[in-house]
Formats: C-alpha cells, sequence, structure tokens
C-alpha cells in the first residue's frame, strides 16, 4: 500500500470501513498500480480477499507485493487469500473439459454466457467459516479488470449482472468491501465499455480515476489521479466531495502532489 | 557492454538510441530464472538458456527481436511469457522484416521455432530468412552502408575501411549465439545448413482445416481453435511448460504468426464493423496469453489492424496484448513528399509496454522514431520530429541579425535574400 494514498484517502488499515464499493478507472494510462495499492492494504488489514486476477499472472502480483510488504505466497496458505489466475485457469477450461463448472466456464460457450460460476466462486471464496479458522476482519473482493470479460464475449448486462449480485452477496450480506478495476477507452467508442463504466460508477461509493495528462508524456509526472467520493453515508451531508493529484510512480511507492507543483518543477 | 552495439552501431547510425544503451549493462549476476517454470519452486533457481539474459531492472528473462535497436527501445528485449504485437504497415512492406528477424535470431539462438500462417507455408518463410552478419564482417559491412551514404568529402576516411573488402572475406563456421542480438543482412538468405540445423514447427492453415461441414459453433473461429490447438499440444509435448516429467526442456519456444485477424483465417473483424463474432480475435489473444505465460515462450504476432475500422476492437487487442509495436510506412502518404521525411521509410511507434513484476516499466524517453530499410539493414532512428519541425519554423520565421530574411528552399536550406525582397508571406513585413 502507498501511505500517500492512505492519507489522501483519510483510511489506515486499522480502520477499515465496510460495504463499499470502489471503482478504479484509467483512461489513456495504466491504473495497475492502485490494484495492487488495495491488494496490499487489505491484507495488511487482516481482511480475508477473494481476488479474481484476470490480467495478470500469480508471480507478477507476488513480486510487487513483495516490494510493498506484503508476501501472496505466505496468504494464500494461510488461507486469506483466495486467488483466481484468469491466464492459467482459461487454459484448462479451454483445453480439458471439465465435469463441474468452473468459474470461466462462459470461455468455451459460443454466445455471451452469464457469469453465474464466477459468482458461486467468488461466494463460496468468501463465505465465513464457523469451525476454526483465525477471524478475518472483513471479507474482499477485488477483481482485475473487469473490461476484459467484455473482450471475452460477455454482454455488458450480464457484467453488470455479475458485480450486483456480488455487490448484494459481498457489501450489503457479508459487509465487505468491492474494489473493481475497469477501463475507460475514452474515444475508441467502446460502447459496451461506456455501458459498463457507467452502470459502475453510478454504484460505486469512492472512484479512483487514473488519467494520462491532457499534455502528452512527462518522464516526471505520470498522471493525473481523480478522487470522487460518492454517496455520503448521511442524507444529509455533503455533496459529492472530489480531489484532483497528479502522481508519480516509483520503484516501490508512488508519489502525490498538487497539480503544478511537481518536484521536478519546482 | 558486450551485448549492445558490439559494432559501433549505435554511435554511427542511431545517433541518440545509443545513449539509452548505457543502462543496459549485461550483468553475470542472474538473480532468478524464467517465471514460468520456476515460479512454483521459489523462482532462485539460476537458470542460463542460449540467448536470452534477465532485465536489469526486474530480473525478467529477456529475449533478443532480432533488431538490436528495438530491443533497447522495449527495455532489453521482450519478456519470455509476453506477446509482441506489430501492427502492421499499410501496403505489409515492413512488418515481414521484423516478423522475419525474431525467427532468423530463434535459428541463430538455437530456439524452436513455430511458425503459423494462413498465406504463406511456413517452408517458404523460413527460406527467406535474412543472413546473420558475422562478427568479423559486421564492422565491414556497416562502413560499407555508411561510404554509400556519405559525401564524397569523407572518401578519405574511408579508403582505408574500403581497402578491406578486397581480401577474401572468412567464413567464419557457426555463427557463436553468445551474444544478445544480432545482426542480420537483408540482402541475403540464411544459409540452408543453419535451417535444416533447427526446430521447427510450421503451421499452415489451409493444410491443417479439414473441409468437413460438420463443424459445431464454437466459441472460436475454426482456424484460431486449430492453432490455438496446435500451439498447446507442441508446448506440452515438447515439455516448455515443464509439466512433463521427462522432457526437462532448457530452451525457448519462438512463435510467430502472421496476419492475425486477416479474412484469410477465416475471421472479418478486418472485413466489416459490425462483425458477428467480434471477440473471437480478443479471445484468442487472451487464451494465446495464458499459455505463454505458463510456458518458456515468445511470441510475435503482425496483424493488419489498419484494416480494422472498429476502434474499439483496437483499443481491446491492445489491452491484451504486451508490447505493442506500430509501423506506419510513408508510401503513399503525404508525408512521402515532405523533405523532413525523405531519408526514411516511415515512423514507428512503440504503443505499449508491458510493466511486468513491476509499479514502472522501461519507457524509452524517445518518441519519435524513425525507421529506414537500407540495401542491407533496417535501421530506427531518432529525432525527425519535433526538433526538425521547429528549428525550421524558427528559421523561417525570425529575421537574421542584418536584417536579411533567411527563406527556406523545400529542402530545408537557407537562401539569403537582401533586403527589400518581398516574401510570399506578408505577415513577415
Amino acid at each position: 500500500m502507498f501511505p500517500e494514498l492512505n492519507n489522501l484517502l483519510n483510511t489506515t488499515p486499522d480502520r477499515v470501513e465496510q460495504g463499499k464499493l470502489t471503482l478504479l478507472c484509467d483512461a489513456k494510462t495504466d491504473g495497475s498500480f492502485l490494484v495492487h495499492h488495495f491488494l496490499s492494504f487489505y491484507l495488511k488489514a487482516n481482511c480475508k480477499v477473494c481476488f479474481v486476477a484476470l490480467i495478470q499472472s500469480f508471480s507478477h502480483y507476488n513480486i510487487v507485493g513483495q516490494k510493498l510488504g506484503v508476501s501472496l505466497t505466505t496468504a494464500r496458505e494461510r488461507g486469506q487469500l483466495m486467488f483466481l489466475e484468469g491466464l492459467k485457469s482459461s487454459v484448462d477450461v479451454f483445453f480439458r473439459a471439465e465435469e463441474k463448472p468452473h468459474p470461466l466456464q462462459f470461455l468455451r460457450e459460443a454466445n455471451a454466457g452469464n457469469l453465474q460460476p464466477l459468482y458461486e466462486f467468488v461466494r463460496e471464496a468468501l463465505q465465513p467459516m464457523d469451525k476454526g479458522e483465525a477471524a478475518w476482519r472483513c471479507p474482499v473482493l477485488l477483481v482485475d479488470d473487469v473490461s476484459v470479460l467484455l473482450s471475452l464475449g460477455v454482454g455488458a448486462v450480464a457484467v453488470l449482472d455479475f458485480i450486483h449480485y456480488c455487490r448484494a452477496a459481498v457489501c450489503c450480506e457479508l459487509q465487505g468491501n468491492m474494489v473493481v478495476l475497469a477501463h475507460d477507452s475514452g474515444d475508441a467508442e467502446d460502447e459496451e465499455n461506456d455501458i459498463l463504466l457507467n452502470g459502475l460508477s453510478h454504484q460505486s461509493h469512492l472512484i479512483l480515476r487514473a488519467e494520462g495528462l491532457a499534455t502528452g508524456f512527462c518522464r516526471d509526472v505520470h498522471g493525473q489521479l481523480r478522487v470522487l467520493w460518492r454517496r455520503p453515508p448521511q442524507p444529509t451531508a455533503q455533496r459529492d466531495r472530489s480531489l484532483i493529484y497528479q502522481y508519480k510512480i516509483q520503484d516501490k511507492s508512488v508519489s502525490f502532489f498538487a497539480r503544478g507543483l511537481s518536484p521536478a518543477v519546482l | 557492454m558486450a551485448s549492445v552495439g558490439p559494432c559501433g552501431t549505435g554511435t554511427g547510425t542511431t545517433g541518440s538510441v545509443a545513449a539509452a544503451a548505457s543502462k543496459n549493462n549485461v550483468t553475470s549476476f542472474q538473480r532468478r530464472g524464467p517465471r514460468a517454470s520456476s515460479s512454483d519452486s521459489g523462482g532462485s533457481r539460476l537458470v542460463s538458456i542460449a540467448g536470452t539474459r534477465p532485465s536489469v531492472r526486474n530480473g525478467q528473462l529477456l529475449v533478443s527481436t532480432g533488431l538490436p535497436a528495438l530491443d533497447q527501445l522495449l527495455g532489453g528485449g521482450l519478456a519470455v511469457g509476453t506477446v509482441l504485437l506489430i501492427e502492421e504497415d499499410k501496403y505489409n512492406i515492413y512488418s515481414p522484416l521484423l516478423f522475419k528477424y525474431f525467427l532468423a535470431e530463434g535459428i541463430i539462438n538455437g530456439h524452436t521455432l513455430l511458425v503459423a500462417s494462413a498465406k504463406e507455408e511456413p517452408e517458404k518463410i523460413l527460406q527467406e530468412l535474412p543472413a546473420p552478419l558475422l562478427d568479423d564482417n559486421c564492422k565491414k559491412e556497416f562502413d560499407e552502408d555508411i561510404y554509400n551514404d556519405k559525401t564524397p568529402e569523407s572518401n578519405i576516411k574511408m579508403k582505408i575501411a574500403w581497402r578491406y573488402q578486397l581480401l577474401p572475406k572468412m567464413e567464419a563456421g557457426p555463427v557463436s549465439s553468445s551474444r544478445f542480438g544480432h545482426y542480420y543482412d537483408v540482402s541475403k538468405k540464411m544459409p540452408q545448413e543453419l535451417i535444416e540445423a533447427s526446430k521447427w514447427h510450421g503451421f499452415f492453415l489451409p493444410k491443417k482445416i479439414s473441409s468437413t461441414l460438420n463443424i459445431e459453433p464454437c466459441s472460436l473461429t475454426h482456424g484460431y481453435i486449430k492453432l490455438l490447438q496446435f500451439i498447446q499440444k507442441i508446448i506440452y509435448e515438447e515439455g516448455f511448460d515443464g509439466s512433463n516429467p521427462q522432457k526437462k526442456q532448457k530452451n525457448i519456444l519462438r512463435i510467430g504468426i502472421q496476419n492475425l485477424g486477416s479474412p484469410l483465417w477465416g475471421d472479418d473483424v478486418c472485413c466489416t464493423e459490425n462483425c458477428d463474432n467480434s471477440h473471437n480475435l480478443t479471445k484468442f489473444l487472451y487464451i494465446l496469453r495464458g499459455l505463454l505465460r505458463t510456458s518458456l515462450s515468445a511470441c510475435i504476432i503482425t496483424m493488419p489492424t489498419h484494416l480494422i475500422q472498429n476502434k474499439a476492437i483496437i483499443a481491446r487487442i491492445t489491452n491484451l496484448s504486451d508490447t505493442v509495436v506500430h509501423l506506419e510506412s510513408f508510401i503513399g502518404s503525404e508525408r512521402e513528399a515532405n523533405p523532413l521525411y525523405k531519408d526514411y521509410h516511415g515512423l514507428i511507434h512503440i504503443r505499449q509496454i508491458p510493466r511486468l513484476n513491476n509499479l514502472i516499466c522501461d519507457v524509452s524517453d524517445v518518441k519519435d522514431l524513425a525507421f529506414k530499410l537500407k540495401r542491407k539493414l533496417f535501421t530506427i532512428e531518432v529525432g525527425c520530429g519535433v526538433g526538425h519541425c521547429l528549428r525550421n519554423w524558427l528559421l523561417s520565421h525570425l529575421p537574421s541579425a542584418d536584417g536579411t530574411k533567411h527563406i527556406l528552399d523545400s529542402w530545408g536550406h537557407r537562401e539569403q535574400k537582401g533586403p527589400g525582397w518581398h516574401t510570399a508571406a506578408p505577415e513577415y513585413q
């Protein structure tokens, strides 16, 4: 986790809010550093994490996680982390016919299926065990990323249904959190992706949007992060709060600063 | 610095690309082995496979793309387990060259090749691979190329090197593969004995597709399914994924897929904007990446993205590939007549570099890159864009100290005009 981002979001691993859906969005840049942040944050906060990793392999997250101070292999062995490795499982699903439905069953189907097996997997992974297990703080579902499901033949509505079911199970019933990464295609006119993104933005409590700089590539400022708090807990509370920061990613951390105040400029 | 620019390549022709070379020092310290087979067992086992080197930044195992200049731009080479997507230039003239360089590099290093095409027989593709430039001839080939480009004043300096050309060339035996990244002579073909000594598998689509009519609707185009099954079979049988206990493979599988997505593969993504199965290509790429990530292989794909009319699909394809390079040739475009680009054949855009095992990636600072195909070499050079444009604009817009106006002729050279000469653009008066 990045301490500076914790300060911006006003959270610490000791005080974890519950029942929240966080949307991570990236436009014209790579927002995966946010996924690494939340993964290590929730593991350090002693939460039970179910990670649906569709884009990269386990060792990728593990190596970056070690730089941020968590060991995914240890977490997986302890039962704190349930990891679904999309790339490796897709090969199994596609080439070998399995009897029981696999979470990525939709890869074998010709028409766009639904994501029910995947939801069942998530539900089973985060179900609290009654006997003989260390008490984890709250369940967390992490999905990286949800836009790739559209590329695999699942419709936008089916993905939104899946998110809805997961939210009902994880956020409301189990009082846990969800963090979902989606890409913003920008001017690529990807209608399905826009539907998905709008639907997700409407449901989320917190939106973190990483954007590339409008002026192009810069060595000292890698992008801009917009933080938007939605759905304040009190109905009479203030309107949605939003902040904008620029950031630079380093080897083991990310530094945030106000716009135009990059250390390289000052 | 042994692996980068051994023949003085950087300094002579490719200006500031060589400047970036200094940070890619190869050390003999190898931190970890390849991701695939040793990731479960701890990853501290030292693995040395011919033609690979660990990345300086994160220890990722890299292979050369066959073009050392491109290796530098990609941060040292292509990572094992990843896909290099080449977006073809408009008339498919230069992208086959990159494809062939990749395969030729595999032959020189003794890697196993898998060549897939729907258009050409793999045997024919292999026959047309460029010949490697051998160590002792390397410098002379470079000098000869430079000599052809230089103006007559430098004749005197080149004479000594030119003399050496007349001596009988000593053909070394098998090319030494201890180097990372070799140079190839496009005007010559790879020697037959090297091709025959190499191990390769070919996939030619018309031969693999049987003409049976009872093809049940599958999730992918038939051609893609066959190709994936073929690749998976080779990976499994030859032990590249480490699952076969009998075969302990310590070699890299280089996969080359040509013109993926073109109608010859049975996919209509390049034909219409709203195709029926727009997920064929993206699903194929996803499963292919799954196969690559769990094996010791690297893949190059050339794709005619200029034919894909649906921009959303191009964005999805880019997200599903690891490294994406776009070639833009000047043939037929208005840039061909532009004097700035007269020395070059096209632009090369590095669209995406993956962040593997890391928060950051080796993004090159240089963004304007142009390529040219000389008689023997394909080179990538820097800075035909902003720098020159700006300089020429400033020269043409600012008056000089003595009050004369400097006018640039169509070649960017200065012509001096006396005061009182009216320029064509009245605002300078």
